[in-house]
């Protein structure tokens, strides 16, 4: 098994950059960064018309969340790959149809954390806010997404988590991400599929478990920080 | 310059205010008490509109506060003070910054002016030497004068307080107190929801004594504690010496 790392390290790595297009882990990386950053704008949006109490942002926001949470992955990028060439007009990279899918799929997911984080904010909170005369755009930016972000953190690392193995999901749109490699891996030995499928489920376990236990550390951090002890009388 | 007229309010089928009115003077300090679910709470949070009204009329500096459209009412809130009952300091912003962030945000003062006023209105509650710490570092009293700083940063022509000291240990009560006293002496127009009746008598110009959503009987402390006109305030007085 050694020598297959030891043979497909770089592609397994970088895909066939520079001498081709960039793929492998780095690829799948940039996939989920990019995609959560985006689904983390959208996720907020959704959040704020989900609990902004307009009839008419509520309702199309909601639609969109049980819809999209109602179905498996693999359909968002089905309808990423077919519908997105239709709107657009002209055929789209298999990036930029993983990427649109992914977006639309962690938006959903991450909306729903960011209205329970919102949902769970001390009411108290709005309430001091607009006693100072604070409006609606300046409580939310100021007052409640700074404290749902860091509350939600560790959430939205593990949201990032399960991003990075739904990046899989491009082998079967030809993205050239890390399950696409392996896969080239696997064509050209032929023979030894447990050990190429072994080295890609190692290779994601490792992402993951680091970044699992780093939404774990961020957990245990957030509930002291949160749970700290109030400080006995001092003399000010 | 706080105008009560006929202020009804209703949760449900439940009339929690009761054709209130009321006048506070300039530079008065009206304690409002009496016994729990008498709409003391209700009617102090009507006055920043916290609480919407059913029909009447606020008027706060010549503002009809319920009847402001749009953003309006963020320059009305802006320009009266409020202290909650559980302080609710912004946990996420230092100490500093809970006081600064709002002549930033509403006045548009730069941060090191917003800070440098901030840091003043701290060393005046006597919290200059907790700037920088956290709301969860500092004790019920600290945090309730760090809400005291915040309003005043604004520099508010009036003060709302709803029952600042409820939520405090008995020894932090004092410390709160105090600072509230200091300002009435400064001259500060106020209206405090509060059980202190020690303060009530000290400090208070005027006591409203409201009972089942309406105001039962307003008068002077000296006139309120010695001789309550009223059957529900001699109860409530006779309840609360017990």
């Amino acid at each position: 098994m050694l020598d297959i790392l030891r043979d497909n390290w770089l592609l397994l790595l970088i895909g066939q950059y520079p001498n081709g297009p960039l793929g492998g882990l780095a690829m799948t990386l940039i996939l989920a960064v990019c995609a959560i950053a985006a689904a983390f704008v959208l996720g907020t949006l959704i959040a704020l018309a989900r609990t902004s109490g307009i009839a008419l942002l509520y309702w199309p926001a909601t639609a969109l969340v049980y819809v999209v949470r109602g179905l498996p992955p693999v359909m968002a990028v089905f309808w990423a790959y077919f519908a997105l060439p239709v709107l657009i007009g002209r055929p789209i990279p298999g990036f930029w149809t993983l990427l649109t899918a992914l977006i639309l799929y962690e938006s959903t997911y991450l909306s729903e954390i960011i209205r329970a984080g919102i949902q769970s904010l001390p009411k108290g909170q709005v309430e001091a806010a607009k006693a100072l005369g604070f409006g609606y755009g300046r409580i939310t930016c100021d007052i409640v997404l700074p404290q749902v972000y860091h509350t939600m953190l560790p959430s939205m690392v593990s949201q990032f988590v399960s991003t990075i193995k739904e990046t899989s999901l491009g082998y079967i749109i030809a993205v050239q991400e890390l399950t696409f490699a392996a896969n080239q891996i696997n064509s050209q030995l032929l023979t030894r599929p447990f050990e190429v499928f072994l080295i890609l489920a190692v290779i994601y376990f490792l992402v993951c478990f680091t970044l699992t236990s780093a939404a774990r550390f961020l957990e245990r951090r957030v509930a002291r920080q949160r749970n700290a002890p109030a400080l006995k009388v001092q003399p000010a | 310059m706080i105008t009560l007229h006929k202020v009804n309010k209703w949760y449900g089928q439940y009339h929690a205010l009761k054709s209130v009115s009321a006048e506070v003077a300039p530079g008065s300090v009206v304690v409002v008490c009496g016994p729990s679910g008498s709409g003391k709470s209700t009617l102090i949070r009507t006055i920043n509109r916290l609480e919407p009204i059913g029909d009447g009329q606020i008027l706060v500096n010549g503002d009809d506060v319920h009847a402001a459209k749009g953003r309006e009412i963020n320059r009305i809130r802006s320009h009266i003070g409020f202290v909650f009952q559980q302080f609710n300091l912004f946990p996420h912003l230092s100490v500093l910054d809970n006081v600064a962030i709002a002549p930033v945000r509403i006045l548009g003062l730069s941060w090191h002016e917003a800070r440098e006023r901030a840091r003043a209105l701290l060393t005046r509650v006597g919290l200059a030497q907790r700037i920088d710490r956290y709301p969860h570092h500092l004790s019920g009293g600290q945090q309730q004068r760090v809400a005291i700083a915040r309003a005043l940063a604004m520099k508010p022509p009036v003060m709302l307080f709803d029952e600042p000291t409820s939520a405090l240990d008995p020894e932090m009560v004092g410390e709160v107190l105090q600072v509230m006293q200091s300002l009435a002496a400064e001259g500060m127009t106020m209206i405090c929801v509060t059980h202190e009746m020690g303060f009530a008598r000290e400090v208070a110009s005027e006591v409203w004594f409201m009972d089942h959503g309406e105001i039962i009987e307003t008068g002077s402390p000296a006139e309120f504690f010695s001789a309550p006109r009223s059957e529900r305030a001699r109860k409530f007085l006779a309840e609360i010496r017990h």
